[in-house]
């Protein structure tokens, strides 16, 4: 090898030269647009870490409410995680239903459009959420909570007494669970389409009915898709802001009761209605509940991205 | 009939074809008549109507075809029915935002400032010019940089350092929109002091956000690139950075074009950053570099929030500010699709 390339090598011109600059120059263009990503993410952490730092140094009494920043932090972070899990109790099954739906009921030439109806979910924007689950599901959803609170109210999430505007968890859990719909149906549906078609085949060929085909290849195949898109729905829903910030009619605390009028508020919430009056160390501790709430949907977002990529390696295999 | 002789059915018995679409259609209209004679709530009904005329489809069913069969029907029941109620948001808002958006939709809205505005009339012109500078400025900084990190990822990359890279921009895309928010003013707290609200934070927001969509659109675009172009233009004796430039990109450009068409429809929407970036202001702004600006969506918000005495020519100006946003979106959207249709790569592979 090096026999024969030794000599060919000197015998190119010195455009050679140029050519091996342009190259180097547009490698290391590439290479560090990717570094900068890297740096980026880690500037988050890092000028997050450096802005609530004080905060997290400073002493109890400075913080709002009293305390300390942990008393001030939990009841957030219950209200995140509340209104979090709520919107994937709703959604994950709608959009399993939604993404079966499409992939296996739906006529082949409905499939497309009706999977394009179901992005558009997505490309709303949350403040437009915000602004119709006040104005419309806030306000329809009064009598079933009324009558939620008369024949439910025995469970502590339907304790009440029940709002009469509408601006309760169970309705901002039913904004986020529309908002991460798509989310999760965009995933799943993907999987569940690359299902062996030998293994659907050979379902039908033993006799099995849709249903049953369903759940003897495309569900089990789909499974770890399922908990992988859940995971990034999660993960959105506890970073969603504006809808919440807008419908939730907050009064700080700890409550499981889902339909009345005084609930915890969420991290990102909280950040967007106190931020623009802040300042000072109030700033601080907003900045403190970002990093908060930044380690927890990194976490949350690694795990389902791992998650993802091993469904996807087995789609493959 | 004797009684030794066995009973064969050749034809299984089964529902007509109408079976299934009947007691829905008719619980249906049930609900819908108990909502007009009666004050039970509309939900209620509604949830009631899909559980009794599931359960008559399966009792039906089961009768007469047998428990497998029944199960199968309840299933396509209720699927139907979860995709049927994930469409009803969508329906409602539409409806929703263009009943209520039009009102104030109307040539002063698109020319005339907030400032000075107590009550009737105004407009979101400076609203609409701070969401295209900040938008436009974020754009012009993501897309070379998500294009090159595409192109090392997908053409350069190799080993730890890639899997690790796609890895994290995949991560990227999961950071809540405030958390990109809150950096940005970290950064600019740090440099310029605290209580700063400029333009460009707001668009450094919103690259944070828009570089992984551009990243990971234009990298599954490279993809389908067939590899037969790149070697042909290596045979030619073209160097690895201008195949790249003249071949691979510009095969896959109405790809990545559609991409930062989604991406700018993504970011472009976004509140809750620009709301701590940007500050509010009712006058005209463009110069992102010094002083607050008020991005569309920011007003909208504002105008909801905080409306004055009385609220309504507030609140039609917010609908009428989520009209125009849903209008941009879904266009950038539509014409995504239409780039894609028209010039997209006809190659896969």
């Amino acid at each position: 090898m090096s026999a024969t390339s030794h000599p060919t090598r000197i015998a190119l011109p010195r455009r050679c030269d140029a050519r091996r600059t342009g190259d180097r120059l547009f490698a290391g263009a590439a290479a560090g647009a990717g570094a900068l990503i890297l740096a980026v993410l880690a500037g988050v952490a890092i000028f997050l870490l450096a802005e609530a730092w004080p905060a997290i140094t400073a002493d109890a009494s400075e913080i709002p409410g009293d305390g300390g920043l942990l008393a001030y932090l939990a009841p957030l972070a219950f209200g995140t995680l509340l209104a979090a899990a709520l919107a994937i109790v709703i959604a994950v099954p709608l959009a399993v239903g939604v993404s079966l739906f499409i992939s296996h009921y739906a006529p082949r030439w409905l499939a497309q459009p009706l999977g394009y109806v179901v992005d558009l979910l997505a490309a709303v924007p949350s403040i437009v959420y915000g602004l119709w689950g006040i104005a419309v599901l806030g306000p329809a959803s009064v009598d079933l909570l009324r009558w939620l609170a008369d024949h439910l109210g025995f469970l502590p999430f339907f304790a009440g007494p029940p709002s009469v505007t509408g601006r309760t968890m169970l309705v901002v859990g039913v904004v986020l669970a529309v908002m991460i719909l798509p989310i999760i149906s965009a995933v799943t549906r993907e999987v569940f389409a690359q299902t062996p078609r030998s293994q659907i085949e050979g379902a039908l060929a033993l006799g099995a009915t849709r249903w049953e085909m369903l759940r003897m290849t495309v569900l089990p195949f789909g499974r770890s898709a399922i908990v992988g898109a859940s995971m990034l729905g999660l993960g959105r829903a506890l970073g969603e802001t504006m809808a919440v910030a807008i419908i939730l009619s907050v009064s700080g605390g700890v409550t499981l009761n889902l339909i009345s009028s005084g609930n915890p508020s969420t991290i990102a919430a909280n950040i967007a209605l106190d931020f623009p009056e802040s300042s000072g160390p109030a700033v601080n501790v907003l900045i403190a509940s970002g990093l908060v709430l930044f380690a927890i949907t990194l976490v949350v977002n690694v795990a389902a991205r791992m998650v993802i990529a091993r469904a996807e390696r087995a789609g493959r295999a | 009939m004797s009684a030794t002789t066995p009973r064969l059915d050749i034809v299984r018995p089964a529902l007509p074809a109408w079976g299934p679409w009947a007691p829905p259609a008719a619980a249906l209209a049930l609900a819908a008549a108990l909502a007009v004679a009666t004050d039970v709530a509309a939900g209620v009904l509604l949830v009631a109507a899909v559980v009794v005329s599931a359960a008559v489809v399966f009792a039906w069913s089961r009768a007469v075809e047998g428990r497998r069969r029944a199960i199968d029907r309840l299933v396509t029941v209720l699927v139907s029915s979860a995709f049927a109620l994930a469409v009803i948001p969508l329906v409602s808002l539409l409806w929703t935002v263009v009943a209520k958006g039009s009102e104030r939709f109307d040539w002063a809205f698109f020319s005339e400032t907030g400032r000075n505005v107590v009550g009737e009339g105004g407009g979101a012109w400076h609203a609409i010019v701070g969401t295209l500078v900040i938008t436009g400025l974020a754009t012009v900084a993501s897309v070379p940089i998500g294009i090159l990190a595409a192109v090392y990822l997908h053409e350069y990359g190799q080993g730890r350092l890639k899997r690790w890279l796609t890895f994290l921009v995949d991560v990227m895309t999961g950071i809540p929109s405030i958390v990109a928010g809150l950096f940005a003013f970290a950064l600019f707290a740090i440099l310029f002091g605290p209580g700063v609200r400029m333009g460009v934070m707001g668009a450094v927001a919103l690259s944070v956000l828009m570089i992984p969509i551009v990243v990971r659109s234009t990298e599954e675009m490279l993809k389908i690139v067939p590899d037969g172009l790149r070697e042909a233009a290596y045979a030619l004796g073209v160097p690895k950075w201008r195949t790249i430039v003249s071949v691979v990109l510009p095969t896959a450009l109405a790809g990545i074009v559609t991409g930062v068409m989604v991406a700018v429809a993504r970011v472009i929407g976004e509140t809750a950053p620009l709301l701590i970036t940007t500050g509010t202001i009712s006058s005209l702004n463009a110069n992102p570099f010094s002083g607050r600006m008020e991005p569309l969506p920011v007003y909208a918000y504002r105008q909801y929030k905080h409306p004055g005495v009385p609220p309504e020519p507030y609140l039609a100006r917010a609908w009428a500010a989520a009209l125009t946003l849903i209008a941009i979106v879904m266009a950038l959207n539509l014409v995504a699709r239409l780039v894609y249709r028209r010039f997209g790569t006809e190659v896969r592979g």
